[in-house]
């Protein structure tokens, strides 16, 4: 009998989830294959390069239907970010897709120079990011990436947490005149957003609104903080939730404001804690002279634990009970 | 353009580059000198680019992955019109857009280049947009010998030859020396030509300092449905005898004597291609 699969919600997440009325919809990277597909098919010059990646990128439909439009590099990710920039200075919307544990490490003297410095507008899609490969093991996470591209001038980081931001990342890049990032998992995520909802760039939006502890979050962390925040209404907290999906620029202002209007800040990302949203958030707070208690959640510094995606996020406390449990806490010493 | 008017140009954008060089008391001297002349012929009889018509999306591409040899192309670049000479006494100061490599900051230039091992991926991603749109531009790239050591050369190599880019020319200015010494020594990369040959290229081997030559094999692609090699032979500080192959000049500055003395050399030089010509 093979063992139980690892779920990223427990079963009183998903009830929560229910309750909440999320619905459970695709993955994010299968959104970003889709969406990219139909924008194709309307632009002939858009293209998709991949580094023996179609599969794990979720375009084998895409090539199919546009063959003259997936550029295959093979296994070579430096060669597909200095390609995929010179496509684009040649004029072309041009789509790097690699896993973002090889995109943004191994190419990242290319992103530096070829696609940022000199301003080409590639968009570099790092799939499978954070900890979505789980038990392939630290070789195959990416937890540096926000932080390695975050110090390197001229590039937009877009980090979606359902469906609805993935859609909206990929249409945004594909009119976007500057280098873009964009970081999807490979989990099911559920759907977060009212329909009237606008996905704007660098605009976090706010899913649910309080004054006691406000969570900050990107990318497929942020469902669980808003399952944490209805838990703890339940406790009679009301509990601020920000998906801020673009990590930079960061929506300052709302950071801010979060800082000055609730009692206390708890920042989730599937990430190391060096480098990320946290220290980003941390940095416009204390610059601001807003002074707040303040966490931040994600991958510690240290050799990361083994397991799939969920048991990693349980483990250090991304879940629904563990971020209500230390938001309450961070309460009692506020 | 004849080859002796090309041939006394080279002559003048030594001097140019050297002046600047002296000025600034920066810059890539060894390999401005081996590659200058490749840069002349390129840049006034083969690529189908100009000052007006940069902006045209058929223009031919020239990327300088060697580009700490930037003050070569800026002495081309300046005397092609697309910037007066006179900027390029701000080399090296403070927020001159002529830094030392090459930056798109600076009219003519495609790519921000230098670090080494970038400019072959770059123009097989220009070269494959022109074939996907069925734009009948060229693309060139400047690869230094020691360069080659960098290992995204040969996935750019690969996938250039996979994707059968005839009107993807790599120039390598194969001057035998780096920074340290003899590439031989420092990590062989010999021999090239069956290596380009092995990955799928055409290869052609000229004597990069001979107008002609470098002419006739930079004019069309070497054959169809393979990327070109062609292995530039150069001398590095080419036209100075003090500094021709002689390694500490990779990024030497010329002192007052030294340059009182190039300058000297260079003069006289000059005389006796107008003699030869008269
Ligand atoms: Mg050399």
């Amino acid at each position: 009998m093979s063992a139980p699969a690892s779920s990223l919600f427990s079963p009183a997440a998903k009830a929560m989830a229910e309750k909440l009325g999320l619905k459970m919809g695709r993955a994010n990277l299968d959104e970003f294959a889709a969406t990219l597909l139909e924008l194709a098919k309307a632009n002939r010059n858009i293209v998709a390069v991949t580094s023996d990646s179609r599969g794990s990128g979720k375009l084998g439909p895409f090539g199919e239907a546009l063959p003259g439009q997936l550029i295959e590099i093979g296994i070579a990710e430096q060669n597909l970010v200095g390609i995929t920039a010179g496509l684009a200075a040649a004029g072309k919307k041009a789509f790097g897709v690699s896993p973002a544990c090889f995109l943004t490490a191994r190419s990242l003297e290319q992103i530096k120079n070829d696609v940022c410095y000199s301003d080409v507008p590639a968009v570099l899609v790092g799939i499978s990011a954070g900890v979505s490969y789980g038990a392939l093991g630290s070789t195959h996470h990416s937890l540096h990436d926000l932080a390695a591209l975050r110090a390197i001038h001229n590039i937009s980081i877009i980090v979606p947490a359902d469906n609805f931001e993935a859609r909206g990342a990929v249409r945004a890049a594909a009119q976007s005149e500057q280098p873009v990032f964009i970081r999807l998992g490979k989990a099911a995520m559920y759907g977060l957003h009212k329909p009237e909802t606008k996905f704007d760039p660098g605009k976090a939006i706010t899913l649910r609104d309080g004054r006691d502890v406000a969570f900050l979050s990107t990318g497929e962390t942020v469902v669980h903080c808003l399952l944490a925040a209805a838990k703890l209404a339940e406790q009679g907290l009301q509990c601020r939730v920000l998906s801020l999906h673009t990590v930079k620029p960061l929506d300052t202002e709302s950071v801010l404001r979060a800082g000055r209007e609730c009692r206390a800040i708890v920042t989730v990302e599937e990430h190391s804690v060096h480098g990320g949203l946290g220290e980003g958030c941390a940095a416009a707070l204390m610059q601001a002279g807003v002074s707040v208690p303040f966490r931040i959640v994600g991958i510690p510094d240290e050799d990361t634990v083994t397991g799939a995606q969920a048991d990693i996020f349980r483990h250090y406390g991304i879940s629904m009970e563990g971020l209500s449990h230390l938001a309450g806490s961070l309460l009692c010493v506020a | 353009m004849t080859d002796r008017e090309l041939e006394l140009k080279s002559i003048q954008l030594r001097r140019s580059l050297l002046r600047h060089i002296y000025h600034a008391g920066a810059g890539h001297t060894g390999g401005s000198l081996s590659c200058v002349d490749i840069l002349n012929v390129l840049y006034n009889r083969i690529l189908r680019v100009s000052p007006e018509t940069f902006g045209d999306p058929h223009r031919d591409r020239y990327i300088q992955s060697k580009g700490h040899s930037v003050e070569a192309l800026y002495a081309v670049l300046a005397d092609r019109g697309f910037f007066p000479e006179a900027e390029l006494e701000t080399l090296c100061r403070y927020q001159s857009p002529f830094v030392g490599h090459p930056t798109r900051k600076v009219p003519g230039i495609e790519m921000n280049t230098g670090a080494l091992g970038h400019g072959l991926s770059i123009s097989v991603g220009l070269a494959l947009a022109g074939k996907l749109d069925a734009t009948p531009y060229r693309v060139f790239t400047l690869l230094g010998d020691g360069e080659l050591a960098e290992g995204s050369n040969w996935e750019a190599a690969m996938a250039a030859a996979h994707y059968n880019l005839d009107h993807l020319t790599a120039i390598v200015d194969h001057n035998t020396l780096q920074i340290t010494g003899r590439t031989r020594d420092v990590c062989s990369n010999e021999p090239l030509d069956e290596k380009f040959l092995a990955f799928g290229w055409a290869v052609r081997s000229v004597n990069g300092h001979h107008f002609a030559e470098l002419t006739k094999v930079l004019s069309q692609p070497a054959e169809t449905g393979k990327p070109t090699c062609v292995i530039a032979n150069t001398v590095k500080g080419r036209g100075v005898s003090f500094m021709e192959d002689v390694v500490k000049w990779h990024h030497g500055v010329p002192s007052d004597a030294d340059f009182e003395r190039a300058m000297k050399e260079l003069a006289a030089a000059e005389n006796r291609l107008r003699e030869v010509a008269a």
